[in-house]
């Protein structure tokens, strides 16, 4: 590895981090797009800004486009005020205009600004070593890195002065109001760092991605834990997994590493969204097939207890009584063999004394309308789930 | 202006801007048509999402067929825009994380293989693969003859799809429930709608371009929202407002070099809602300003109404004159709040003093009794 390489590695992962951090809030509170508005509003303040300043790395552009951004939360906030439309239209509308603007700005003046639009897009992290901070001619590592460094820093002191605030605002924004926080101090708070944190992130990793960098690390531990801090520190891991590892992708397919670092995290959020244990996909869909046999199990079990008949209670009938399948019957009648709760003589069904016990208990906890009662009891009972 | 009229008699002699302002006008009006139901439905976001998602697909369809038709590769964006939208109801459905969370990873993460795929593409020692960049912002140059009439006909097909199924999709929009406890199958008018908004969504990529397609959708309906309540006119006005964003915003950019169509209509049609936003007679923040002015100006007058009544009240003779300065400390007042009631008939004013004619005191009369018998 060259220096350079590891210096894009290094700005790509405290990028990363700087952007998880702020993410998981904006996750937590239900405002994940506000992140996408924000990044593509602040294009026209990056523009105007290098006008002004001819640098775009100035710390006077990063304040001027963050302030952009803040205007945006502002004015999507005005317009769902005014009723006018509804919330998420407003979000839609306010930032294409703005990043129209953005976008014209820079074609019209091509010649006189060094930003082309593939780097809107996608930025441009494989630049960002050559840009270096001079002071006295002595050079002190990459711009990208110091200004980053700077932001997560100061994200990350706020972050541990305000996690009570923050948290219980997050959480609970009626009782951190009653105990005195202001909300709106706290949620422009948090727009501010975003915005500022966007900035930063967006000569690196362009205006879409940055949404990706925010998020998908949130997302995808949110699936995995609720604990506020875990969430945290798992959102940096991941997000700085995927940014060396997204190098690594881009390096191989010689394209665009902001590309690579979310398609990284892409693929990340879908293992976690497969096979998070509980809340993934397929455990939520494993446990819906389970408690809809179980069910029917139940509702099985019912209806043998209230027939004495022999017809309503012989194997080849049951399809017909109670509307089953025939590989649905006998996978419900195989779940009640094993659990021991009915017995099978020449075709007719029977309740063992267990199940009956079973199916008395089930009656009275279903109309004493304890359903969480029932889930113990099929543990005490239970040999095999369904 | 110059730059205008040049470009319409540019537009009556030259074959190419004529098929490429029909493109963009058709493109608008369906656009604007189908945006009215997302607007209503409160997916306004999920276009964009949609619209990003349907990079990649369009990278792949290229990177697999080899071939730059405009057909292959919107079939590949409307797939890969398809799974993007599924992949959001799936996420919403089955895990804790909330619908903007759902948008804004798929928007964002499909983004970023396609851009990966894309600046993969370019690196590829193949000459063809100059011109798929187009669909990141749009150039309705680039529009053909056959892709009108590919757009012709889908918007047709989805004109004539939501005329068949009018009354199912209005009561869809307005309640749901109610549309379900009538028998009618709302997943199937729910795909059909959604297929239909990604189906417009992917044939204004060539034109708009991935990243502001989504406001195509929203912005003329927005602002068509505004001028009307019924939704047969809001489809109609969205359309044209469509239609007329396309247009203008086609033959502005042509007119300067180097302008990507999808910004210029952007922000023409941000212009539309801007004007609805504040001009609309009815929702319109100007108007709602003026009559929020106008009830507080009437409140002030009948609050003196109301003081000059208690005062009448305590005469016999009830257009006996009294003393303006008697209103002296109530701060509701001014000559001009008097003669304006004066103008109303309401009360006479003599010099400086004053006296209730009949009329007012009845009018009066008939407030305090609203008043009191509201307070019981």
């Amino acid at each position: 590895m060259s220096s350079s390489q590891i210096e894009i590695q290094l700005i790509a992962s405290i990028v990363a981090a700087a952007c998880a951090l702020p993410g998981v809030f904006l996750v937590l509170r239900k405002m994940s797009l506000i992140s996408d508005a924000i990044s593509h509003s602040i294009l026209p303040g990056i523009v105007v800004g290098f006008f002004i300043t001819q640098d775009l790395n100035s710390p006077l552009n990063i304040l001027l486009a963050a302030l952009t951004g803040i205007v945006t939360v502002i004015l999507v906030e005005f317009i769902q005020k005014t009723g006018l439309v509804k919330e998420d239209t407003a979000i839609g509308l306010v930032f294409p205009a703005m990043f129209s603007i953005g976008v014209i700005l820079i074609a019209l003046n091509a010649n006189d600004v060094h930003l082309d639009i593939d780097a809107v897009l996608v930025g441009e992290l494989a630049f960002t070593p050559f840009d270096r901070m001079l002071i006295n001619g002595i050079d002190l590592g990459p711009k990208a890195l110091w200004i980053m460094g700077v932001i997560l820093i100061v994200t990350i002191s706020l972050l541990v002065t305000f996690f009570k605030e923050l948290k219980i605002s997050t959480f609970d924004e009626g009782l951190a109001t009653a105990l005195g926080f202001s909300p709106v101090v706290i949620h422009y708070g948090l727009m501010s760092i975003a915005s500022v944190t966007t900035v930063g992130a967006f000569d690196a990793v362009g205006a879409i991605l940055v949404v990706a960098l925010m998020i998908a690390p949130a997302a995808t531990v949110y699936l995995l834990t609720d604990n506020l801090k875990k969430l945290l520190m798992g959102s940096v891991v991941v997000g700085v997994f995927s940014a060396i590892a997204g190098y690594w992708v881009a390096h191989w397919l010689d394209a665009t590493i902001a590309g690579a670092i979310s398609t990284v995290l892409g693929i990340v959020f879908l293992m976690s969204y497969l096979f998070a244990p509980t809340r993934g996909v397929l455990s939520v869909l494993y446990r819906k097939r389970q408690q809809r046999k179980e069910v029917m199990l139940l509702t099985f079990l019912l209806h043998i207890q209230n027939h004495e008949e022999e017809e309503e209670r012989h194997v080849n009938h049951l399809n017909e009584h109670i509307n089953w399948h025939e590989v649905r019957a006998k996978s419900v009648l195989e779940l009640a063999t094993k659990n021991n709760l009915i017995l099978i003589k020449t075709g007719l069904i029977s309740l063992t004394p267990k199940g009956v016990d079973f199916t008395k208990q089930a009656i009275q906890y279903i109309t004493d309308n304890e359903r969480s009662e029932i889930e113990t009891m099929k543990d005490e009972l239970f040999l095999f789930r369904g | 202006m110059q730059v205008f009229f040049s470009y319409f008699k540019l537009l009556l002699e030259d074959y190419t801007l004529q098929i490429i302002t029909l493109g963009t006008a058709i493109l608008g009006a369906s656009c604007g048509m189908l945006g009215s139901f997302a607007v209503l439905r409160k997916q306004s976001l999920l276009g964009d999402a949609i619209s990003h998602a349907a990079l990649p697909g369009i990278a792949l369809a290229f990177l697999l067929l080899g071939t730059k038709n405009s057909m292959a590769i919107l079939l590949g964006a409307l797939i890969s825009g398809l799974i993007g939208t599924f992949w959001i109801r799936g996420m919403i459905k089955n895990t804790r994380l909330k619908s903007d969370t759902a948008l804004g990873l798929v928007l964002s993460i499909f983004f970023g293989v396609g851009m990966l795929l894309l600046t993969y593409i370019q690196k590829q020692p193949n000459a063809n693969q100059a011109g798929l960049d187009k669909y990141l912002f749009g150039q309705a140059a680039t529009l053909l003859i056959s892709d009108v009439w590919l757009l012709g006909i889908v918007t047709s097909i989805s004109f004539i799809v939501l005329l068949f199924f009018w009354k199912e999709l209005k009561l869809l929009l307005f309640d749901a429930d109610y549309t379900r406890t009538l028998g009618f199958n709302i997943q199937f008018l729910d795909i059909l709608i959604t297929s239909f908004i990604v189906l417009a969504i992917v044939l204004g990529l060539q034109t708009v371009g991935v990243v502001l397609m989504s406001a195509m959708l929203l912005a003329p309906a927005a602002a068509a929202r505004q001028w009307t309540n019924k939704l047969w006119v809001m489809v109609l006005l969205a359309a044209t407002f469509g239609a007329f964003s396309g247009v203008i915003g086609t033959g502005i950019s042509a007119s300067y070099s180097g302008l990507s169509t999808g910004p210029v209509i952007v922000l023409v049609a941000s212009f539309f809602v801007i004007i609805s936003f504040i001009f609309s007679p009815e929702r319109g923040i100007l108007f709602k300003q003026l009559r929020k002015i106008k009830n507080r100006k009437d409140l002030k007058l009948f609050k003196t109404l109301s003081l000059m009544y208690d005062i009448a009240q305590t005469h016999e003779d009830i257009s006996h004159p009294h003393q303006i300065a008697i209103l002296n400390n109530f701060q509701g007042y001014s000559t001009k709040t008097l003669k304006e009631l004066e103008e109303q008939k309401l009360i006479r004013l003599n010099g400086k003093m004053w006296n209730m004619t009949k009329n007012g005191y009845q009018k009066a009369a008939q407030l305090f009794n609203q008043n009191t018998g509201a307070n019981e």
